[in-house]
């Protein structure tokens, strides 16, 4: 019966090499998925006890950990919380957001760049300690753009995004509503469940970044964009004659688009920067029908359109300009309205690509990963996304925008002192909304230092008052002026 | 007999220095890990380290001392293996009492009925040693062993004793005590099949009729065990015992396979078992729930019934990792019967993977000591025994931990000797009584017949005066 047994002995030896094979998968190849799985509350019970990294803007924390005296170590806190919770997003025992999810690995002290630090706390018998995030934010920026959004009349929704033109910077990014990521951060779990479900079940979504997280029809900012390819063309400059007038006939068909006020944009034959002053939709209808889908596709994804670039947040938004719109569609497209899309952010940096001289940054919001001994793990470098236009058409267009300020329907971005390049925008969604009113700007225009995107989506505001620089106007002057004056 | 060095005379030593110096070892295990989790939970070592260090090296040496008195050429490895085995699961146990204490939890004294129940298994264990001189006795209950398991595993069903605990209804309650008689009915059907098959191996493997590639035997010496076994199934099918009845075909398998020598038997039953799995995911919503959490556990996390003591158990796995978290620094008590049979993802957990493999190699190294025991054995009544017994630790250890880990669907056994549980604990210590008394039988020098005087008989030529 011995050559049964042995057989048996090897089938027995196999079972047992298959359960060391896959214990060996099981806790350490595949341990660091499970790790990461949402589900996993080893982690995040782990992550409770632990000292998080801060995450810092200007030197100041705007979350935190203090030492908290129940069960877990450390309690969450948010020291400004509405007007950073976009940002920083919020560190609930059931899911993470914004940085605190993005940066998850720094903050926790897990990082593989902490690894150093890591041995020696467990060497020294020390508590671990997560690593600290540096934001790009100015706060003065910042606050402007939270006070300006704040100080709308109504339950106005919108957001504000500032980048620095020539590095990417996010400079300011407020969404509003917002919410209070201290509430969700808090240890008495079943009240967190009940906040965030409400927080889930608000029509005015306020967990929505508003600044990343919402695209609407870019209105008349994106008549930038439509000059921008007009005049790399090579067929126009600022001076050139272009159509304006009061109606535009729709090619395939019956229909005629007016301009915002009725009127004719000064004449049937008006200078590029004459039909950006006033906004003339007549203009740029006939130059995105007569420019054609490719090349005003070229240009929009130049600028970023099709594609997301922050890669420090959650939760983005791709700004469309369809590559597939029929002519008709086209030539509405030049005016910001069929199926274009955007995001603040997107508009911000079609401003900041402009004054960049045609050059556009990758946006990014963490300057620097410090481990908790401070020693900087990260620093984060400025990188070209595209070169959306050349520097000539760049120059041409800051011409036009500067008027735009100066005499046209922005001028309520003037700053004293400072040459500021703007330009309004409306949108209209569908006629029982109130249309968006956006405004991107940047200053100075001669040496560009901050870009600015704002948009409201919704506002008690009448609607005819709603159009020009009346309401995002005021907010970008105040962010500008916060990055620029001393 | 010659003296050139057949294997028959190969005259093993009693090596039972070795097994003493192996113990103190499983000692150390045992005792060292009941003060690391103090350390590591509570920051002390615990007071009563001396009372239980005693209590463990008292049951420890009891066993080896019977061992030395009355089977004096056992296998030392088997002894210490288990005792160590042992004092690891208290020790866990121990861990997961003191989280379930600090969770408000009523039960939290797992470790302390574990120890009573050890006490007993070990006072079971020297009785086995010492009233069982020989395993061949056992051969004479052949019939009574094979009754005894199906009235046991008949036992649940009896509405005054049966009790059904998380949907199975393998536990009977006497007197305060549950128990599951499973538990001991596996140890009596391997000795009825081990009695059953050694007496009719020839027959079953030469007599009989080919199909196709096997030879079938003739139905009259298939048909007792082959009815045992059925009801022994059925049984265990209509109690909601999934992990048992796998076990038990396993067994039956193995040892029809080593008695008759026939590897048709293999794929015969690989046949049979293919179909009646597939049979049982179509016709038994549990089966079916079972396989489907198996192959997407993370789909599953929160439904009910779902895979999250699965899932909870492999994020505890995962967690601990290389070297695990360290006693008190985990959450083992995340997943539902850690104490019980998921006591290896506890392990795996706060000890890591360099103990989950230690514990496997620990059940392996049994394994391999009952297989060689079989295969040194003198007579087939005690290999095909040491075979039954030794396949049970293989497929038991192999069906939990394959089910704890993921490898397999997760059917519920425990992990012997380191999981809670009263009657496995001491089924399995009867269990390596039975494989040391039979490997006394096979160690032990063949009795040397008086060799006769070279010339003792031939005819010797007496003078005559």
């Amino acid at each position: 019966m011995n050559k049964p047994i042995r057989t048996i002995a090897v089938f027995c030896l196999l079972l047992f090499l298959a359960l060391l094979g896959n214990a060996t998968y099981l806790m350490y190849v595949d341990a660091g998925d499970l790790n990461a799985d949402a589900k996993n509350r080893r982690v995040i019970t782990a992550a409770f006890s632990r000292e998080r990294g801060a995450i810092l803007v200007g030197k100041e924390p705007v979350a935190r950990s203090v030492p908290s005296d129940d069960e877990y170590d450390f309690q969450r806190r948010y020291p400004k919380p509405f007007m950073y919770a976009p940002i920083t997003g919020f560190f609930s025992y059931y899911s993470q957001s914004g940085i605190e999810r993005s940066q998850n690995d720094v903050l926790s002290g897990d990082d593989s760049r902490l690894f150093v630090t890591r041995l020696v706390d467990m060497l020294s018998n020390a508590e671990p300690k997560g690593g600290n995030v540096e934001l790009t934010l100015d706060p003065e920026a910042q606050q402007a753009a939270w006070d300006g959004l704040q100080a709308l009349p109504g339950d106005a929704r919108g957001a504000v995004v500032a980048l620095e033109p020539t590095t990417g910077r996010v400079l300011a990014m407020v969404s509003n509503p917002t919410y209070d990521p201290n509430v969700l951060a808090s240890h008495d779990f079943s009240a967190v469940t009940k906040a965030y479900e409400q927080l889930e079940a608000d029509l005015a979504d306020p967990l929505i970044n508003r600044g990343i997280g919402t695209t609407l029809p870019p209105g008349s900012t994106f008549k930038l964009v439509t000059a921008a390819a007009a005049i790399e063309s090579g067929n126009y400059d600022a001076s050139s004659m272009v159509p304006g007038g009061s109606s535009f006939q729709l090619p395939q068909s019956t229909s005629r688009i007016g301009n915002h006020d009725g009127g004719n944009c000064g004449g049937n034959r008006i200078t590029l920067t004459q039909a950006m002053q006033v906004s003339c939709n007549v203009t740029f209808l006939t130059l995105a029908n007569e420019l054609g889908i490719e090349k005003m596709t070229a240009q929009a994804e130049a600028f970023g359109f099709n594609s997301t670039a922050l890669e420090d947040l959650g939760g983005q938004a791709r700004s469309l300009y369809p590559p597939t719109m029929d002519p008709p569609q086209t030539a509405m497209s030049g005016i910001g309205q069929a199926s274009v899309t955007a995001t603040p952010l997107q508009m911000a940096m079609v401003a900041a690509g402009i004054a960049n001289g045609g050059t556009v940054m990758r946006p990014y919001l963490v300057d620097e990963v410090r481990a908790p001994n401070l020693d900087v793990l990260d620093q984060s470098q400025p990188e070209e996304l595209s070169q959306a236009v050349s520097r000539a058409t760049a120059d041409e267009l800051t011409d036009m925008l500067v008027a735009t300020v100066e005499s046209g329907t922005a001028t309520p971005a003037q700053i004293p002192g400072y040459q500021v390049a703007g330009k309004t925008g409306t949108a209209q969604s569908t006629p029982d909304r109130p249309p968006y009113a956006w405004f991107v700007s940047f200053a100075p225009a001669d040496d560009p230092r901050v870009a600015v995107a704002v948009m409201v989506e919704a506002s008690e505001t009448a609607r005819d008052e709603i159009a020009g620089g009346t309401l995002g106007g005021p907010i970008a002057k105040a962010v500008m002026e916060a990055v620029i004056t001393p | 007999m010659t003296q050139t060095g057949s294997l028959m005379d190969f005259v093993h030593r009693r090596r039972r220095g070795a097994e003493l110096f192996l113990l103190l070892l499983a000692l150390v295990v045992g005792i060292g890990a009941y003060a690391a989790v103090g350390l590591g939970v509570e920051g002390t070592i615990p007071a009563d380290i001396a009372a239980y260090g005693g209590w463990l090296t008292a049951l420890v040496v009891a066993a080896h001392i019977a061992v030395r008195l009355t089977a004096p050429y056992a296998d030392p490895v088997l002894l210490p293996l288990v005792a160590a085995l042992n004092g690891l699961g208290l020790a866990v146990i121990h861990r997961l009492d003191l989280a379930y204490e600090a969770k408000g939890r009523d039960n939290h004294d797992f470790a302390q009925q574990q120890l009573i129940w050890m006490t007993l298994g070990v006072v079971l264990f020297i009785g086995t040693l010492f009233f069982l001189r020989d395993h061949r006795t056992l051969q004479r209950f052949t019939y009574t062993s094979g009754l005894a398991a199906v009235v046991l595993l008949l036992l649940p069903f009896l509405p005054f004793l049966g009790r059904e605990i998380n949907g199975a209804n393998i536990w009977i309650s006497f007197a305060g005590f549950s128990f599951q008689p499973g538990e001991v009915a596996k140890v009596l059907l391997v000795i009825a099949f081990a009695g059953y098959l050694v007496l009719h191996r020839d027959a079953l493997a030469l007599a009989g009729t080919r199909v196709l590639f096997v030879d079938l035997p003739r139905g009259r010496d298939l048909g007792p065990i082959l009815a045992m076994f059925a009801i022994a199934m059925m049984v265990l099918v209509f109690q909601n015992d999934l992990g048992s009845s796998l076990l038990f075909f396993c067994l039956f398998l193995a040892m029809l396979y080593v008695a008759t020598e026939r590897p048709g038997w293999l794929v015969v039953g690989g046949l049979l078992f293919a179909g009646g799995a597939t049979a049982a995911y179509f016709a038994v919503g549990n089966v079916r729930n079972r396989f489907n959490f198996w192959l997407d556990p993370m789909a599953y996390y929160d439904q009910s019934p779902g895979s999250g003591q699965l899932v909870e158990s492999m994020f505890g796995m995962a967690w601990g990792g290389l070297i695990g978290r360290g006693f008190g620094n985990g959450m083992p008590d995340r997943v539902p019967y850690a104490e019980s049979d998921f006591i290896l993802s506890a392990i795996g957990e706060e000890l890591g993977l360099t103990a989950v493999m230690a514990v496997i190699v620990c059940y392996g190294l049994i394994v391999e000591r009952a297989l060689r025991i079989a295969l040194i054995s003198r007579d087939g009544f005690g290999k095909l025994l040491a075979v039954g017994l030794g396949s049970i630790f293989a497929l038991q250890v192999f069906v939990v931990i394959g089910g704890v880990t993921g490898l397999i669907p997760l059917t519920g056994l425990t992990t012997p000797f380191l999981s809670y549980g009263g009657s496995s604990l001491v089924a399995n210590w009867v269990v390596v009584a039975l494989l040391l008394r039979i490997s006394e039988q096979a160690r032990r020098p063949v009795p040397r017949l008086e060799e006769p005087e070279p010339d003792s008989e031939t005819t010797q030529v007496v003078r005559v005066l």
